[in-house]
């Protein structure tokens, strides 16, 4: 299906990347933004308001973030696309509602703006240090979907992919950005509406009778239908059956095949195994010189496009360095990252935190390949000189190291000349 | 590439300046540019600086490295900015509102001065994108004569049309 003329404003802009983003939702056909505006998000909220009522979409300033998140999952189960956007300490106080929403099987994308720092952090500063609380957040098991745009353009497209996600699977999909993204102006180009594919909600069809409102289609997602169509439809966090009504033995199975051996009535195992078993049409990575590399670059959002001019550098100096860039952040491309250890010296990977992404790829290097982590603090991005000295560091290293904390920024940097950046061309 | 820093208090339409300078760069010079805003907490008065960077390709890493020009309208921003421009790289300030030290090339424009004779000191960041894109030749003149309009509110487009041409002629 394609995009709606009336949602799509077509044209070309300079804007940054939040309102990029309002454009993106509004072309995916969100009707509804529930929201409780933060910085450094608030431009994305402020765009949305301002351009929404042209594509008939609503925009309500809800009481606080309990209450922003709790409106999205009513819309959406009203038969809207709805969406919050949110940061730092905003988005953990959602995480209640979001296990809500992934065990209720809504589909609805979060725009997060990532903030530095925990708790206030710094407001108006980036960070990337809200990887785990993405996934993992809400209480239960469930699984959701990441992406990580790199420029406002991506924050226009994203936006788009994350609503076809979210309808296709059912399930949150976070539109975790960065404020350095969020807050970057570049042009940006919004297409004709016949340009623009969407993926429409997958509504039941069949008679009322033999509804059940969690009854799997064989790519493991179920219909949906609109609360107020008639259907006796019974909804609860509470696990539940394919009629939706609770059960009492969530946890007995270990996938979904011993699940259905036991006779299993709980639908808890697919809120992970939808996602887990269709990772391969979910996963989107963007490998750049990787067939021959020493060394890869392991990154996302913002910091993939610090991390190139580290790279474009080691290169111009014969080093044998390739880039990975997660578009999806979440599920992570497991596969692809263990056969990459098979071969490569080792992994770099820069990320605007302690350490997040890089224990995945650490886990997923099973010891083969060396693993470093180039941490940053947020509130800015990281020099380029770090990673590439990380790079080095990682190149004439003879030893297997024990952890991924063994590159020292300022140290190393001196012993491979960092801070002497070439002039750009 | 070429990599322009303006620099001020939150309030002067430092940031501003970019994002006109930038759409003239992206949108009717067809090159590629990148603007990046940095401000505090405050909403007015603060500390507040963005960066701009213009090129004929696509610009992937979106930072100034070294930069070609620091536009400066305020001695704190002179002063955190300085060394980051180029040894041969060009220092504009305003020179009512900020001293220099500087061995760099320096150029002086009275921006907010002549602001005040056209009426209001908020035009003074215009006067001086008329003086930078004179000196600088970043972006083309039909570019920012296309791009001032669609980045300030319709009432004051004229007076904003007309503060960039005495920016233009004084430099």
């Amino acid at each position: 299906m394609k995009a709606d003329p009336r949602d799509v404003f077509t044209g070309t802009y300079y804007i940054d990347g939040d309102v990029a983003m309002a454009y993106g939702a509004l072309a995916a056909g969100c009707k509804f933004l529930g929201g409780y505006p933060i910085t450094p998000s608030t431009e994305a909220a402020e765009a949305f308001a301002r351009i929404a009522p042209r594509a008939g979409a609503r925009f309500i300033q809800m009481e606080d973030e309990l209450g922003s998140i709790a409106s999205v999952l009513g819309a959406s189960w009203a038969g809207q696309k709805a969406m919050t956007i949110t940061s730092g300490p905003s988005y953990s106080l959602m995480m209640e509602n979001i296990s809500l929403g992934a065990a209720m099987e809504i589909p609805f994308i979060i725009i997060n703006i990532q903030r530095a720092g925990p708790s206030t952090g710094v407001p108006t500063c980036t960070g990337q240090a809200d990887v785990m609380q993405s996934r993992w957040g809400g209480n239960g098991d469930y699984e959701i979907i990441a992406l990580a745009p790199d420029s406002p353009q991506e924050g226009f497209e994203f936006a788009v992919k994350a609503f076809n996600l979210a309808e296709r699977y059912r399930c949150p999909v976070m539109l975790m950005s960065d404020e350095c993204v969020g807050h970057m102006t570049e042009k940006v180009v919004v297409p004709e509406a016949s340009k623009i594919d969407i993926e429409p909600r997958r509504f039941y069809k069949g008679p009322a009778d033999a509804y059940l409102p969690y009854k799997r289609d064989p790519d493991l997602v179920s219909p949906i239908v609109k609360a107020g169509d008639g259907y006796g439809i019974y909804i609860t966090g509470l696990s539940h059956d394919e009629k939706g009504h609770p059960v009492l033995e969530s946890g007995n199975s270990y996938d979904l095949e011993h699940a259905r051996a036991l006779n299993r009535k709980s639908t808890d195992q697919y809120l992970v195994d939808k996602i887990r078993k269709n990772r391969d049409k979910i996963i989107e990575i963007q490998e750049e010189n990787t067939e021959d590399a020493d060394v890869v670059v392991v990154s996302y959002g913002i910091s993939s496009r610090v991390a190139y001019r580290a790279v474009e550098q080691a290169r111009q100096e014969g080093y044998k360095v390739g880039t990975l860039r997660l578009i999806t952040v979440w599920p992570f491309p497991e596969e692809r990252i263990r056969e990459l250890a098979g071969r490569v010296k080792g992994f770099v990977v820069p990320e605007i935190n302690y350490g997040q992404i890089v224990f995945e790829v650490d886990r997923c290097a099973e010891g083969r390949a060396n693993v470093v982590l180039v941490p940053h603090g947020g509130a800015s991005v990281h020099q380029p000189e770090d990673i590439y000295a990380a790079i080095r560091q990682l190149l004439e290293s003879k030893k297997r190291y024990e952890n991924v904390f063994e590159f020292r920024t300022i140290l190393e940097r001196k012993v491979f000349g960092g801070g002497m950046l070439k002039n750009r061309s | 590439m070429l990599e322009i820093r303006f620099a001020g208090f939150g309030g002067q339409g430092i940031i501003r300046s970019g994002i006109i300078v930038g759409r003239a760069a992206s949108i009717y010079d067809n090159k590629y540019s990148t603007m990046n805003q940095a401000f505090g907490p405050e909403a007015r008065g603060g500390a507040c600086s963005s960066q701009l960077l213009i090129s004929d390709k696509k610009i992937l890493y979106p930072y100034i490295t070294r930069s070609d020009y620091l536009v400066a309208m305020s001695q704190e921003g002179y002063s955190k900015f300085e060394s980051e421009v180029k040894d041969d790289g060009v220092l504009i300030i305003d020179d009512d509102l900020v001293n220099t030290d500087s061995t760099k090339k320096v150029l002086k424009i009275p921006s907010t001065r002549i602001a005040e004779e056209l009426g209001h000191r908020i035009f003074a960041n215009v006067v001086m994108l008329g003086y930078v894109i004179r000196v600088t030749k970043a972006v083309s003149l039909e570019a920012m004569r296309k791009a001032i309009p669609e980045s300030v509110p319709e009432r004051f487009v004229d007076k904003n049309l007309k503060a960039f041409e005495k920016g233009y002629e004084y430099a």
